[in-house]
């Protein structure tokens, strides 16, 4: 049987390492096979955000396409398609009075909106839960 | 008797917090608990030979499982040979395998 890992996450994209740790932990449980549901909430839910853009590096003088800056929501859209590779659940939920407070609610394929009820099933139902607070 | 996973991230020379967190993994295994200390993105940093006490050493004389991300430990320039005595290297995915394994630890992350 499909075992299945919950994690919570809240810092904000482009702040700080704990984003691509959690999203790493998403990826290595994916790969073995696991289902794992991301319950995003406060800054967290605006790592799936639509409108992120890569840009160049003025500084630098490197063009976009140099620079190749990495942007959250491409790194999630990669764990959605590795899922599906896999053959394994990725469910990401963004909390919805989050997204209404941000206006973040244009977000990329695959995540859902929802809220803290669905976060108490999921913890009800799931193998672990993991909880990554913020500083 | 339980199963532990203790996830440190921050640097224990910047936070308070985190040798507080390592005499908490060495208390609980000081009481028969079986307990991995995992150190991720700046928590590594605690596990160089050179740097001054902050309990790890401690931890692991209590029984503690000591892990040190091997990423992050690359990211900071810090080599594996570079780390103290009685600390595994370990990849994301041995993090996975501890919070997954049977019996369901339980999982605190700093």
């Amino acid at each position: 049987m499909t075992r299945t890992l919950t994690m919570s996450i809240m810092d904000p994209p482009y702040e700080t390492a704990t984003s691509t740790t959690a999203m790493r932990v998403i990826d290595a449980a994916l790969r073995k096979g696991i289902n794992v549901n991301v319950f995003a909430y406060e800054g967290a839910v605006s790592l799936t955000f639509k409108d992120q853009k890569p840009h160049p590096n003025p500084v630098h003088g490197t063009t976009v396409e140099e620079e190749k800056h990495p942007t959250t929501k491409d790194l999630v859209a990669g764990l959605f398609d590795l899922a599906r590779e896999k053959a394994v659940k990725l469910d990401w939920i963004n909390c919805g009075m989050c997204v209404d407070e941000r206006g973040a609610g244009n977000w990329i394929e695959g995540p859902r909106r929802g809220g803290p009820p669905d976060l108490h099933k999921w913890v009800q139902e799931s193998d672990q839960t993991v909880v990554i607070p913020t500083k | 008797m339980g199963d532990y996973v203790l996830v440190e991230s921050r640097d224990p020379f910047e936070s308070g917090d985190a040798p507080y967190f390592f005499k908490l993994a060495g208390d609980l295994a000081a009481r028969g608990e079986k307990v991995t200390l995992f150190l991720v993105q700046n928590a590594v940093l605690a596990v160089r030979k050179g740097a001054k006490e902050n309990s790890i050493a401690a931890a692991i004389d209590r029984g503690v499982e000591v892990m040190a991300d091997s990423f992050s430990l690359r990211e900071r320039g810090v080599l594996a040979t570079e780390r103290r005595a009685g600390v595994r290297l370990a990849e994301i995915g041995d993090l996975v395998d501890q919070m997954m394994a049977d019996g369901v630890p339980k999982v605190l992350w700093h």
